[in-house]
């Protein structure tokens, strides 16, 4: 490997990467995400390198273990390139077909195409497939073509030449204004214009000169994985992101700040830093512009609340992760008394698009006040559960029918809750709310890192809110009091409603404490942590007053609110549920009417699930 | 010098000092707990809550760690700070009801019931022993350890350390325990004998203590 040494050389070199790819080779992209992992495609893959020796296909089929594709609820995925041929639920036995079809370039495997569940047309391409049709796939869609440890990949798709562009043409001044005019804003949940950031930073003094440039990739929200996906799929992007944004700041030393829980992401990041470096893209003297910038990475302990700029910087100090007030802004004095930018791994990745295609393009997408696309992890009872990345802008009805494909076994849909666990429950009665960071925080909720969890008719809400709680409860650094102990005695609260020991006034009193614990808490984390109890109680007040007045609840999920029993008509005497119950709490005669025996029930719920005929009923 | 307005009063105060030190200046009383004059502000109990006034809108604060600012306006007694000032007491309450100074706190802000789960855990993690070793002694031996409602204050390891000198500074800074309310039955989680113009129950232990009521039962912060 050859270090670079001006512009010219990198064009060059990029020149000869292109040239000795031929654009009609067969290429067989595996997704080796996060989803795709747990459903063994690495297996799969194995069985695709040995099947393309065995077959003596060696130069003539490319085979490429990528990142994500986003589409997990059909993994293992299987792309053949050039002609983006889409396989899903890819298993070893299918890999002779793949490869001897990945060279007969028209031969495709027809079962292994997505069927639309809706139309019933199989979907030979991934543009064909509804799940990718509405998204507008810029940061994400490179995942799916790129092998993450592989820097040449990056660099056949224009990668570094925004750097490169900044370094030689671009005054840092200029880089923050293009940013500024693109209108990006921070993507980690708040919301905070990154050109303002990177400016009261690169204005702030410093009397040695340092300032640091720090990756926030601590993304905790339960059920959330785009930063994950983005650092194992596509680190280049974030690498250059941050060089970037170090020039336009006029800063030398960067850190990744990476949850311990993302090993590959810290592998694939550590390699593709070393590759840069290699390359000259990083370190002293970049491209021979004189510009010098490195990066370290440091992992986590585990604790949610490091995702706080003051905690993740006490954390990267070596101290407890605790926040500290923020009066005086981490843009003046952050890690080690510095001035020091933080932005998350997505807004990172967005820096580059926006240098290489230009602000007033980038500014085109999305809304008024929030520009370009976002990441979602849409998770929950949705029925293509995976990673999409929309324009801002779009609905809730479009992400959840559109992209996400409804609602699985015909039920209902009840509410979402965006923003991870310190969002809010965004009911039915607003699915046609355009997804922005305005519009979020004005119904109670917000943008978060980008968690989108889906609730059906069978989520009680008063539940959720307790679940939440609970993790928030666990997650809390305990330093404020108002966080520590106002959100451990509003899950005594919730805990008592959902099991049937709530008092008339309750409700009034989580209002009241979770307007002060948003008050009057140290850190964000406090400062959030009540939406989804204020939220619910917005949107879902009967439910918690159903809770409380009735001793019921509505959704059936709280254990001790609720009974099972059979119903008389549907019962065939199956004896399915008398085998399953773990209590032994029902009997019956063979084809007669079984029973529950109600002092034995644990209201486990092992009969509902397994009986066919739908005779257990839930009051 | 600053200058900015409290309570409505101009005041003038200097650079790097904080919002609490200018309204004690002045003679305000704003209550206090994990704050003290030789330590260093921490910002955990946040019963010291200001409301800052910007425009139209407000946010409260806590006062020992805001920084003086030019054209600042706070107010120290709205309603929006007693109001949430309450609730915190209250919480602080129900984790450790037998602190005087608490109970004392709560009569003097008319609090007549603890709302919350009484979860006695005898500390409120206000941090003053910890700051106190390290910064006026030295040691370090004490620190937080574990997160959340796990947190307590502990030696490393739970050992008894080489470092400390017995001095006692941690026992004697502590705002909450040198002082414990002795009253046995408390009434929805208050006491209230000492200083309650009304008293709930007389307190048969406290009817001698505390250096912290003044002679008409009022509270001296």
């Amino acid at each position: 490997m050859k270090k670079l040494r001006t512009a010219v050389e990198l064009e060059q070199w990029r020149d000869q990467i292109l040239s000795q790819h031929r654009a009609e080779k067969p290429c067989i992209s595996i997704c080796g995400g996060t989803g795709c992992h747990a459903y063994r495609s690495e297996d799969v893959a194995d069985a695709l390198a040995e099947e393309i020796e065995r077959q003596g296909l060696n130069g003539e089929v490319e085979l490429k273990v990528t990142g994500c594709h986003g589409f997990c609820e059909r993994g293992p995925l299987v792309a053949i390139y050039p002609q983006k041929i889409f396989y899903q639920r890819v298993t070893r036995d299918d890999v002779p077909e793949i490869v001897a079809g990945a060279i007969m370039k028209r031969k495709i495997i027809n079962r292994l195409l997505y069927v639309d569940p809706v139309s019933g047309k199989k979907a030979k391409f991934e543009h064909e497939v509804p799940f990718y049709k509405k998204q507008q796939r810029l940061v994400f869609g490179n995942n799916g073509i790129i092998d993450p440890k592989n820097v040449e990949d990056y660099m056949a798709i224009a990668g570094y030449s925004a750097l490169s562009k900044v370094l030689f043409e671009m005054q840092p001044e200029g880089v923050i204004e293009e940013v500024r005019k693109a209108g990006l804003r921070g993507r980690g949940g708040g919301g905070f214009p990154t050109a303002r950031k990177w400016e009261e930073c690169r204005n702030a003094p410093s009397s040695d000169g340092i300032r640091y440039v720090i990756c926030n990739a601590d993304e905790g929200d339960p059920g959330a994985y785009m930063d994950r996906s983005l650092l194992e799929g596509n680190p280049h992007s974030v690498i250059e992101g941050m060089i970037i944004g170090a020039y336009a700041i006029g800063s030398h030393y960067g850190y990744v700040y990476v949850r311990h829980e993302y090993p590959l992401a810290v592998t694939n990041l550590s390699m593709a830093l070393e590759r840069a470096r290699a390359y000259g893209l990083l370190g002293e003297d970049i491209l021979g512009s004189g510009f010098g910038f490195d990066i370290k990475i440091s992992r986590g302990g585990g604790a949610f609340v490091c995702g706080e700029s003051t905690a993740l910087m006490a954390s990267l100090e070596g101290m407890t992760g605790e926040p500290r007030p923020k009066h005086i802004h981490t843009v003046v004095s952050g890690l080690n008394g510095k001035p020091s930018n933080l932005n998350n791994v997505e807004t990172w990745a967005n820096v580059p698009l926006i240098i290489n295609r230009g602000a007033d393009w980038y500014s085109q997408i999305g809304t008024e006040g929030s520009k370009g696309t976002k990441i979602f992890s849409l998770v929950g009872k949705i029925n293509n559960t995976g990673l999409v990345e929309v324009p801002m802008g779009i609905t809730l009805r479009e992400i959840i029918y559109d992209i996400g494909g409804g609602i699985p076994n015909g039920k209902k849909f009840k509410a979402v809750q965006t923003g991870g666990p310190s969002g809010g429950c965004i009911p039915e009665s607003l699915i046609d709310l355009p997804v922005d960071f305005d519009r979020l925080t004005e119904v109670g909720s917000m943008m978060g890192s980008g968690g989108m969890i889906v609730m059906d008719e069978d989520t009680c809400m008063v539940d959720i809110a307790r679940y939440f709680i609970k993790f928030l409860t666990e997650e809390s650094c305990g330093k404020c009091v108002p966080c520590r102990e106002g959100l451990d005695r509003m899950l005594d609260i919730l805990t008592d409603i959902t099991e049937g020991k709530g008092k008339e006034e309750d409700i009034e009193l989580l209002e009241e404490l979770g307007g002060v614990i948003k008050e009057t808490s140290l850190c964000a984390l406090g400062g959030t942590a009540p939406n989804p109890v204020l939220s619910t109680i917005r949107y879902f007040r009967d439910e918690y007053e159903a809770h409380i007045r009735e001793r019921r609840c509505p959704a059936g999920v709280c254990k001790a609110l609720i009974t099972f029993s059979i119903d008389e008509d549907k019962c065939t005497g199956c004896g399915v549920c008398a085998r399953e119950c773990p209590q032994g709490a029902i009997t019956g005669e063979k084809k007669n009417l079984h029973v529950i025996d109600q002092d034995k029930c644990i209201k486990c719920g092992l009969c509902r699930d397994n009986c066919k005929f739908e005779a257990i009923l839930v009051s | 010098m600053v200058e900015l307005t409290i309570d409505g009063i101009k005041t003038r105060a200097l650079e790097g000092t904080t919002v609490l030190e200018a309204a004690r200046e002045m003679g305000i009383v704003i209550p206090t707990l994990c704050y003290h004059p030789g330590l260093s502000p921490y910002g955990a109990c946040r019963v010291c809550i200001v409301e800052v006034v910007k425009g139209n809108r407000s946010s409260l604060e806590a006062s020992c760690t805001l920084p003086v600012e030019s054209g600042q306006v706070i107010l120290t007694n709205s309603e929006k700070v007693t109001r949430a000032r309450k609730v915190i007491v209250e919480l602080l309450l129900s984790s450790c009801p037998n602190s005087k100074t608490l109970q004392d706190m709560a009569a003097n802000m008319g609090i007549n019931k603890v709302r919350f789960k009484i979860k006695d855990r005898g500390c409120i993690l206000c941090g003053r022993c910890v700051r106190y070793c390290k910064e006026q002694m030295g040691a370090g031996v004490i620190g937080f350890v574990g997160r959340g409602t796990s947190r307590r204050v502990a030696t490393a390891f739970d050992l008894a350390p080489e470092e400390c000198r017995n001095c006692g500074g941690c026992e004697w800074i502590c705002p909450v325990n040198e002082r414990a309310c002795m009253a046995g039955n408390l009434i929805d989680g208050l006491c209230g004998a000492c200083q309650n113009l009304e008293p709930v129950e007389a307190c048969p232990v406290c009817t001698e203590c505390s250096q912290s009521v003044g002679p008409s039962g009022h509270k001296v912060y």
